[in-house]
């Protein structure tokens, strides 16, 4: 068999063997319902208080302010449906950017359409990063809340949270951030930022799938989203997926324990390949910011070609990555993200992502890129838009 | 997601590439939807056999596997027989294609037809049930230098 190099990080990771095992004893031992009073349930309550303490200290947020969802887009759209529901004498305008995750952004053009809220949606600049003034030009007598991304899932670019934040908090209006990408990836305290509430997803981190969190401020006063039942402080109800909050733990702890050992790596790999690409391939570009980026996103676009064929091409080599092509995204239109930072059609078309873990090697990136140059080589070769521009510039 | 026969066009594309001087060219689609496909047409001006049939393609597996298909379909066809391919011939010949997809077989047919209307168009001729492509290169983006 071909060994496989998973380069999809940002899709989905794999859990790691320790969070699996934390997991077990959950399904077929200590399998009560944490709502009954006999005391064998005692073992499943008590597994979901440690894990909303380990999340919590992650944060920087007190235990009781974690809710736990069944991931991230369900926590965005608690966040955004119920803020709108609650301050709704306060206004009905909603401040948020162009390159949300869709789970922001579908939400958002639904209260538009059949609540009638205001959304307003920010541009980025080239590079996918937002204005923190733009920001608070935008605000208004009306506006409830403001969302912006904590990193974008797409080109990696990590957006001025701290700044917005600030505004935020001066101006008295919630901000609330889609940290899915971030949470365990990038130091983030939810004080220091004025982050009111924060959205979070387990298998992004090595955790298990189906189990997410919101983080929800002291004093915001939003109410439930899903109701029969008094789980979550009464604000979430369901019975607990047990052995998920359990590995969601887990999983936080150890992302926070190594953060900073994993960055590193998976930075010295990440910038190793894409100055490898810029530098080997002709007419690649890279995709979001080269600073302020997450550590593990490479996304670079290749002019004259298609996506999809390169993910096919990469497949039958056993490489696993994603493309910002219309192709793959199941419309006729690129990434909405790589349009907003202002890449024509066939370059978003031509885009590829590529999200690393820390077990990526750099003999996995040498690989990978070797291979690519091929690839890309051979496609050009059957590309009509490279033989034009070749004949344009003979 | 593709069959076995999309799988093997799109990684042993048949017959890409250019024909110089072809006596027919035709090119549709565009870069806004993310597939171009480029036919090259040789055909005996006599018998109206077409001798030689080459593509290019922009575009996702689909439209490289459809390109590469409907240049063996069309091969040793007449303009005629050519006329009749059509994309749910092309579908058929790959063991089918995923609904999303399913474009990307009308392209070929159109590009067959517009390298045949570009053979028609040099040699003052006209043939019958052929119609002016549609789809053509589109302006386009403007060209940016990285």
């Amino acid at each position: 068999m071909k060994k496989l190099i998973y380069l999809d990080n940002a899709a989905t990771t794999r859990t790691s063997d320790e969070v699996v095992e934390a997991m077990l004893p959950y399904f077929g031992t200590y399998y009560g319902n944490p709502s009954s009073i006999y005391d064998f349930s005692a073992e499943s309550k008590q597994a979901i208080t440690d894990a909303r303490e380990q999340i919590a200290q992650v944060l920087g947020a007190k235990k009781e302010e974690i809710y736990f969802t069944a991931g991230g887009s369900e926590s965005d759209n608690w966040a955004v449906k119920a803020t709108l529901e609650a301050y709704a004498s306060k206004g009905n305008h909603i401040i948020t950017t162009k390159i949300e995750h869709h789970a922001m952004l579908h939400t958002c053009e639904y209260l538009e359409k059949v609540r009638g809220a205001k959304i307003t949606y920010l541009n980025v600049d080239e590079n996918g990063l937002v204005s923190p003034e733009d920001v608070r030009r935008a605000i208004t007598p009306e506006t409830i809340l403001i969302s912006v991304m904590f990193a974008n899932n797409e080109i990696g670019t990590i957006e001025p949270i701290r700044e917005i934040g600030e505004i935020a908090h001066e101006k008295g209006i919630l901000f609330h951030t889609d940290a899915v990408q971030a949470f365990g990836q990038v130091p983030i305290n939810v004080d220091e930022m004025h982050i009111d509430m924060l959205s979070s997803s387990a298998h992004k981190i090595n955790g298990p799938k189906g189990i997410g969190f919101l983080y929800i401020r002291k004093g915001v006063r939003i109410r439930s989203f899903i109701h029969g039942g008094a789980q979550e402080r009464k604000r979430r109800a369901g019975t607990e997926n047990v052995p998920g909050i359990v590995g969601y733990g887990v999983a936080a702890r150890r992302a926070a324990e190594t953060m900073e050992e994993r960055a590193a790596k998976e930075i010295a790999v990440r910038d190793h390949m894409i100055s490898r690409i810029l530098n080997e391939i002709p007419y690649s570009r890279l995709n979001g910011d080269p600073v302020r980026r997450l550590p593990n996103n490479v996304n670079v676009s290749m002019e004259f070609i298609e996506g999809e064929s390169m993910l096919l091409m990469l497949d039958s080599l056993g490489v696993c990555a994603s493309s910002g092509s219309a192709c793959t995204s199941g419309s006729l239109d690129p990434s909405h993200v790589l349009l907003a930072i202002g890449l024509p059609h066939e370059k978003a078309h031509g885009s590829l992502r590529m999200t690393l873990s820390q077990e990526t090697t750099l003999e996995d990136a040498d690989f990978v890129v070797d291979h690519l140059k091929e690839i890309v080589e051979n496609l050009r070769a059957m590309s009509p838009l490279y033989e034009d521009f070749i004949k344009k510039n003979r | 997601m593709y069959s076995e026969k999309v799988m093997d066009h799109f990684q042993h594309p048949r017959n890409m590439g250019e024909i110089e001087n072809a006596s027919g060219v035709g090119t549709v689609g565009n870069a806004k939807c993310g597939d171009i496909m480029r036919m090259f047409l040789d055909i005996d001006d006599e018998t109206h056999i077409i001798k030689e049939c080459k593509f290019k393609t922009f575009g996702c597996g689909a439209a490289v596997a459809t390109s590469s298909m409907a240049t063996e379909l069309v091969k040793g066809k007449t303009i005629e027989e050519a006329l009749e391919i059509t994309n749910q011939a092309v579908m058929e010949a790959l063991d089918g294609l995923p609904p999303i997809k399913v474009h990307c077989s009308l392209l070929a047919e159109e590009a067959i037809h517009a390298a045949l209307w570009d053979y028609a168009q040099k040699h003052g001729i006209t043939i019958e049930g052929l119609q002016k492509p549609k789809n053509d290169i589109s302006e386009g983006e403007e060209d940016e230098e990285y």
